[in-house]
């Protein structure tokens, strides 16, 4: 059976060496250099916040919201934990874009076919059982690849181990319903950048509450729509063929000015 | 109509052509050099003005299925003389929308995946499939205008014997794909701004939909009207009115409702950039047109009656493009403008829609009540004297 991956990504380890996005930009054939935030050729960036250094990559959502908008499924989920994407599906309608709770596809604006650009969690290394080309490259095991379980039960050690070291939460154990990458911090997050407004609930769901009543819908008003129908056929109906009742009314009643 | 003569050539026709080449021109621009080159849409906005003008382009068109549904389906028959011009409406309004989206897309020439390539989960493969079948639809009701023109009229009479259901099917899909514009927004609870996002953005886009759709019917009524016998008696026209202030009535409860329980009244009260922009939309679209229409002497005056509509569907629009812009203005604090190509193509697509609903309207029989349909309800009297009218309208629609 296939564990879920995932990244635990520990703050308070991390030295700001931006191996991370070498390693991620070589496996990627991505041009080289270090950039701070995320961009068409940095699916990885790290920024810097008062001393601490904070990666940004895709979260690979255990309930994607970019997955559930796609409207032809471009972007899929897969068990082991990467969110990839298909650019012979994509329509281009940047719904993901606007969508995403962390901000994480990037466009390709100056192409005239242009793709989405984003992490995908080294997919094909993950498919033939090696790790993610950050985490082997992180020299202080900042960036640690694992079973999502195992590493969840090492972060709770790390900050039972060291209350003071950390605040008691893993980023990413439940925002919007858990992500593949979880963080450790020695100050609270939103002090560095994270939204911390997120809440609990897979975003997905904030539409399907809606989307699942379209059936209804028809059904319920297809039947409401028919019955309003024969009703009012029948009294137009009865009022023309009426024996001893009023003629029916002529449609307009000429007061047209 | 017989003799194919020059067009005249007045003052709103030239500037109609103009827009619709400045447009063109941008279309082309943006096909050849691409979105970032041309519009102001970045990762951080990557929907703009186009898609508030989509928005726009269904809620008013939103007339076509109103007054089906009136007049076929609840047989308020009386005002079966504007069903075809609203028909028209919004057959125009849908094809001209299915075209910005192409425009809007990144990928136009893989436009017909999400027929093939099913997401259910996703708000924009419904909308997809209702723009799809409602526009079929849409051309069913239209057809027979173009068939009784040339005279074919077997397929009228086969149109005619599965029109009941269509209609239902059409009223339907529009009841879907109006209120999931609405629900396009549900998934982004953290950046559209809290006077505009609410889980019953579906329910809202609804109702104001056919408040702005009615509106839509009066104007045209009015407009088109103007030179000739009224189209619609003026009492039917004041009829439309008073629902038209219901509408906006159960509009303005369920939204300040909404927002009283959920506990977001500070940002009504507080004035920010925001709650400005609500408050114009709240006032001149909503509070004030429902004053205006409680009247009888408003709903019965022409001036009145066109500032009020206008006022209607002046709000309507500030409301899509306060959800699709400037509700989301707040993450990440950066102010979208649209780029001077991104206006160009917008307002070449709008004379676009209006040139193409005149020259329909001087071509074809819109006027005619009663299509020429077998039935019980053969109704000799025709008040509507179309021929006359028509030539008229030949004369003065594209005139100021």
């Amino acid at each position: 059976m296939l564990e879920k991956k995932a990244m635990l990504l520990d703050i308070t380890l991390c030295v700001g060496c931006n191996a991370c996005q070498g390693a991620c930009k070589e496996a990627n054939q991505l041009p080289p250099g270090d950039e701070t935030r995320l961009t068409l050729t940095a699916f990885t960036a790290l920024s810097e916040h008062q001393g601490r250094f904070v990666r940004h990559l895709c979260q690979h959502c255990d309930v994607p919201t970019c997955v559930s908008v796609c409207p032809v499924g471009a972007l899929s989920k897969s068990p082991a934990g990467p969110v990839t994407y298909d650019g012979n599906k994509c329509i281009g309608c940047r719904y993901c874009l606007q969508a995403c709770p962390f901000h994480v596809p990037k466009y390709e604006w100056s192409s005239t076919r242009p793709s989405i650009r984003k992490c995908h969690f080294c997919a094909a290394r993950l498919a033939v059982g090696r790790p993610t080309a950050c985490s082997e490259a992180c020299p202080t095991g900042a960036t640690l690849f694992g079973d999502r379980a195992e590493l969840l039960a090492e972060a709770g050690r790390r900050v039972a181990a060291a209350p003071d070291k950390y605040v008691p939460r893993i980023y990413g154990q439940e925002e919007v319903g858990g992500t593949s990458m979880l963080y450790l911090s020695p100050v609270p997050f939103e002090q560095i950048g994270f939204d911390t407004r997120l809440g609990k609930t897979p975003m997905p769901l904030l539409t399907m509450s809606v989307l699942s009543k379209a059936p209804n819908v028809v059904t319920v008003g297809g039947v409401l729509l028919s019955g309003i129908w024969w009703i009012t056929n029948r009294r137009t109906e009865v009022q023309a063929n009426e024996p001893n009742g009023r003629p029916r009314r002529p449609r307009s009643q000429g007061d047209s000015k | 109509m017989k003799a194919l003569t020059l067009p005249r050539v007045t003052g709103w026709r030239v500037i109609a052509l103009i827009l619709i080449l400045a447009g063109a021109v941008s279309a082309f621009a943006r096909f050849t050099q691409g979105l970032g080159a041309t519009t102001h849409l970045t990762d951080d906005f990557p929907w703009g003005l186009w898609i508030g003008f989509d928005f726009l382009g269904i809620g008013l068109a939103a007339s076509g299925f109103t007054l089906v549904a009136a007049v076929h389906l609840f047989h308020a028959k009386a005002y079966e003389p504007i069903v075809r011009p609203a028909i028209l409406t919004a057959f125009i309004g849908y094809l001209l929308v299915v075209l910005v989206l192409i425009i809007d897309l990144g990928r136009p020439d893989h436009f017909w995946h999400p027929l093939v390539m099913w997401n259910p989960h996703s708000v924009m493969c419904e909308i997809s499939w209702c723009l799809m079948l409602y526009t079929t639809v849409l051309s069913l009701e239209f057809a027979p205008i173009v068939l009784e023109k040339f005279h074919i009229h077997r397929p009228i009479k086969w149109i005619h014997n599965i029109s009941l259901p269509f209609m239902i099917f059409g009223v339907l899909l529009s009841t879907l794909h109006q209120s999931s514009f609405g629900s396009l927004y549900l998934i982004v609870p953290n950046r559209l701004h809290a006077l505009w996002y609410t889980p019953l953005l579906p329910v809202l886009f609804f109702i104001s939909c056919i408040a702005s759709g009615i509106s839509m019917v009066i104007l045209e009524s009015l407009l088109l009207s103007r030179h000739g016998p009224a189209l619609l008696p003026p009492r039917l026209r004041a009829n439309l009115a008073k629902i038209t202030a219901v509408v906006l009535a159960v509009y303005l409860v369920v939204r300040i409702q909404d927002l009283l329980t959920r506990g977001n009244l500070h940002e009504m009260t507080t004035l920010t950039y925001y709650s400005a922009a609500f408050h114009a939309e709240i006032l001149i679209g909503f509070l004030i047109p429902f004053g205006l229409l409680l009247h009888e002497r408003v709903r019965t005056s022409r001036t009145g009656l066109y500032t009020a509509c206008l006022m209607v569907l002046g709000g309507f629009a500030a409301n899509r493009m306060n959800t699709a812009v400037t509700g989301l203005e707040q993450w990440p604090t950066l102010t979208y403008f649209p780029s001077l190509m991104e206006i160009l193509i917008m307002l070449g697509i709008t004379a676009l829609g209006f040139s193409a609903f005149l020259a329909i309207v001087n071509y074809l029989p819109i006027f005619t009540a009663e299509p020429a349909r077998p039935g019980p309800h053969e109704d000799p009297i025709q008040a509507d004297p179309a021929p006359a009218l028509l030539a008229r309208a030949g004369g003065h629609l594209g005139t100021p």
